[in-house]
């Protein structure tokens, strides 16, 4: 008897603990979309920033965060499809198999402030690029790559392995046996990890910090070579740098809200586009 | 026989593939070379002094000792607040919820782990750090603990991911035999499953403490940014990595300041670096991935 009503206290309490963090991250998007709702308008998304961001909109921002994500994506997709195709279907075990492993588990864990240095020490000032949307653009792409080789691997080795001794079996080539038997059906998964690594690019201030983001530049970029305003560094210097940041709360809210949503929104479609394939494709 | 064709494109995926130790190669060898030359000139042991007076008309000090106790304090506090939410929510996720639950529970912890840190520190700086200051009686709400609260928030879903898939690992043998033998459920899960499953809860706790020790947004517009030694969590401090964001911004290229900067960057990345790579010795030694 005494030893049951324990384990229900037990079980109680984990269960609490589960739901306190629930409840914390439900209370900061409720917060979010509460208070931020008001100050959304079509004025505030397509309007650019006036007073220091004090009013007007945040278009430049979203558009510079849009950009960002684009550059980095187009980048680090190719690169990243490549890399998990090599990892999952040529690689043998080996040294160089070994050390790319240990390359992309480092990259993953690197703090997101030291890929903004390095990005300001290779392509910012080695390169010539200055503070600048392909700065920018290529840090982040370096970035979310470990997240896209890493879910691109999974859905590569999700194919069974019959797929391709059939193809091979048939005479077709290695590239061959990838390309028409293999890659179609792991190329949605493959996209799955891009969105993830696109979410994640769209939200990191850190290294768009030191690589291109400008303080309050009301107007769009004209070049690649230019530098843009984006939708995190805004609202950190909106709540932070800004001289009056009581009075500007709402343009925080506002810009918190359409970030999270921009986000949220990417994430969302990730999981539902894995959970969808996964109950798909049934070996 | 192999055409021409499936060489050239075997070459170029390994080509892809190797990319990323360029990158990790690049990552040392440009921060080092914008480091390097403080070792000569004002030297290197400057940096171990306890004093961090980067901008000064006397004389400039670049001790990073306190923004090392300032990260240590931040990630210690952290990591006492993330293990029991992350174990328990790995527990409970994995083996007391019901289906229903899973399927809410688990999407929630993955949207958690994408909300930018941006937006986790603006939530701080206007909803937790006034609680924190009304409730401990504070000056200021920009305390160590506000931003340790805060990092635990982002390391959680880390943690309860990695463990979640470590406690899965376990064979399922394992609880089979200790509910024959007349075990109930929780003696099961703690004195079995958990205690199988306990290297990759640790490595998922390193994997936390990783993360936490490299974020920078959160700690940047929360913690208080004064950069002092001392131990103390209601206390302002500065991180390695806020340090890092709030300078680099005002500082002149090359000069001793900018320097020491990418020390503070080579620290954190050496300090991580060591932290993954362990964590991933460990999950892969006991197959938990």
């Amino acid at each position: 008897m005494r030893s049951e009503l324990q384990g229900k206290i037990i079980v109680w309490s984990i269960r609490a603990t589960t739901y306190l963090i629930v409840g914390i991250v439900g209370y900061l998007l409720l917060d979010i979309i509460v208070k931020g709702i008001p100050t959304i308008s079509w004025e505030f998304l397509s309007g650019f920033p006036r007073r220091s961001g004090a009013e007007g909109g945040i278009y430049p921002a979203i558009i510079g965060t849009v950009y960002l994500v684009l550059g980095a994506i187009i980048m680090a997709f190719p690169l990243g499809m490549a890399s998990a195709i090599y990892l999952s279907e040529y690689a043998m075990q080996g040294r160089l198999n070994r050390y790319i492993r240990l390359a992309i588990i480092t990259l993953a864990g690197v703090p997101s402030i030291v890929f903004g240095l390095f990005g300001l020490g290779l392509f910012v000032l080695f390169f010539g690029f200055g503070a600048s949307i392909l700065a920018g653009s290529l840090t982040l792409a370096f970035m979310i790559l470990p997240t896209i080789i890493v879910s691109s691997e999974e859905a590569l080795q999700a194919v069974p392995m019959g797929l391709r001794e059939a193809s091979l079996a048939l005479g077709a080539t290695k590239w061959q046996t990838v390309y028409k038997s293999v890659l179609p059906y792991a190329l949605p998964g493959m996209f799955t990890g891009s969105i993830l690594g696109i979410g994640r690019a769209a939200g990191e201030t850190a290294p768009i910090l030191l690589t291109v983001a400008a303080f309050f530049l009301p107007r769009l970029p004209k070049s690649i070579f230019d530098q843009v305003m984006a939708l995190p560094y805004h609202l950190y210097v909106l709540a932070t740098q800004h001289p009056d940041t009581e009075k500007v709360l709402p343009m925080q809210y506002g810009t918190a809200l359409v970030l999270i949503f921009i986000v949220v929104f990417f994430n969302l479609t990730a999981i539902i586009l894995r959970n969808h394939f996964r109950k798909k494709i049934q070996w | 026989m192999k055409s021409w064709r499936d060489k050239a494109i075997q070459t170029i995926l390994v080509g892809a593939a190797s990319t990323s130790i360029l990158i990790v190669l690049l990552i040392f060898f440009f921060l080092g070379r914008e480091a390097f030359p403080f070792i000569w000139e004002p030297g290197f042991s400057n940096l171990f002094q306890a004093r961090w007076i980067p901008v000064s008309f006397k004389e400039e000090v670049f001790g990073l000792l306190p923004l090392v106790t300032g990260s240590l304090l931040v990630t210690g506090l952290a990591t006492v607040l993330m293990v029991p939410f992350g174990v328990f929510g790995a527990i409970y996720i994995a083996e007391l919820a019901t289906e229903k639950e899973r399927s809410f529970l688990k999407p929630f912890i993955e949207i958690l782990a994408g909300i930018p840190s941006v937006v986790i520190g603006f939530f701080g700086l206007v909803v937790l750090s006034p609680i924190i200051k009304n409730f401990f009686g504070l000056n200021t709400g920009l305390t160590a603990l506000t931003g340790a609260i805060l990092l635990a928030l982002m390391a959680v879903p880390t943690v309860i991911t990695v463990s979640e898939d470590a406690i899965q690992s376990v064979p399922k043998a394992f609880r089979e035999a200790s509910l024959a033998l007349g075990a109930n459920n929780l003696q099961t899960i703690f004195r079995i499953i958990v205690p199988a499953a306990l290297p990759g809860m640790i490595a998922a706790i390193m994997l936390g403490v990783g993360r936490v020790i490299g974020e920078t947004m959160a700690v940047l517009m929360v913690t208080g940014n004064a950069a002092k030694l001392t131990l103390d969590p209601f206390s302002s401090v500065r991180t390695m990595t806020a340090t890092i964001a709030a300078e680099m911004g005002e500082v002149a290229f090359g000069s001793h300041h900018y320097q020491a900067l990418f020390w503070v960057g080579i620290f954190l990345l050496i300090m991580t670096f060591f932290l993954n790579v362990i964590a991933q010795r460990v999950l892969r030694k006991y197959q938990m991935r």
